[in-house]
């Protein structure tokens, strides 16, 4: 019996499209891994703002330089403002650049707060910056940002 | 029921500034942590805190699985009238926990 040739070829057909396949679905498996990726710094910031020009000064945000426990780390958000009826904080908001979620925290104020001061305790998966984001009641957005070194990662199994 | 522990001062005077601090004893699971058998932990963490003086609300926070477990916050309040601070913090499945505390303002 002689090998048929067309067979030959069409096993080395089935092969390439076997390859080719797997890669399409490879890419194809890999996509949507890429679409629920957490949206960068600036994204996050800027769905806060809706987008409004964000400027630097009014909020100064602390955060300890070098971290040695990521899964506590004390941060504290003072936003200058009188706090009057007319000229209060409405929101301050937290961001991370390198956590698997881009929020951190939102902080709804008011007249009544007295002071637009808030501090908590966050989580930070390696070393990265933190930003806050004031939302005046006049609509302006203004901001501060500070850079941490963690030594003990918070959720150190789940990040590459 | 978790523990909660809150911290307003007992009296004030008109129109002072009082610094209160909140904090709950929950996990605050991230929902990205693996089991040692392999499979995710689920999410379960404190979506929501609130806090009313004499029934209005004065102040909240939205939080998200980067605040430490065992969520402690710390902001300000103006005292106006004597009454009741409460607190209340709601969770991913919509439970609440609430604490109160007594503010006298002279």
């Amino acid at each position: 019996m002689h090998e048929d040739p067309l067979r030959v070829h069409g096993g080395l057909v089935g092969r390439r499209q076997f390859f080719r396949v797997g890669i399409t679905g490879l890419l194809v498996i890999s996509l949507p891994h890429r679409a629920l990726a957490r949206p960068s710094l600036d994204e996050a910031i800027r769905s806060f703002t809706g987008g409004a020009n964000v400027l630097d000064g009014r909020v100064r945000l602390d955060l300890p330089p070098l971290v040695e426990n990521g899964n506590a780390v004390g941060i504290a958000v003072v936003a200058e403002s009188p706090m009057t009826e007319d000229d209060h904080v409405r929101r301050i908001a937290v961001f991370n650049e390198k956590n698997p979620e881009a929020n951190v925290a939102v902080f709804h104020l008011g007249p009544r707060s007295g002071r637009a001061t808030v501090s908590t305790r966050i989580r930070l998966a390696t070393s990265q910056v933190v930003v806050a984001v004031a939302e005046m009641s006049d609509g302006s957005f203004w901001s501060s940002r500070a850079s941490a070194i963690v030594t003990l990662a918070a959720c150190i199994e789940d990040l590459s | 029921m978790a523990r909660a522990l809150v911290n307003v001062p007992k009296a004030a005077k008109q129109g002072e500034v009082v610094e209160i601090k909140a904090m709950i004893a929950h996990p605050m699971e991230t929902g990205y942590r693996v089991s040692p058998n392999g499979s995710n932990i689920p999410r379960d963490i404190i979506r929501r805190f609130a806090c009313t003086y004499s029934g209005e609300e004065v102040f909240s926070a939205d939080l998200f699985p980067a605040v430490s477990a065992n969520p402690f916050i710390a902001f300000t309040l103006i005292a106006t009238t004597s009454g009741t601070i409460e607190f209340t913090w709601t969770d991913d499945a919509g439970t609440a926990q609430t604490a109160s505390a007594m503010i006298t303002v002279s």
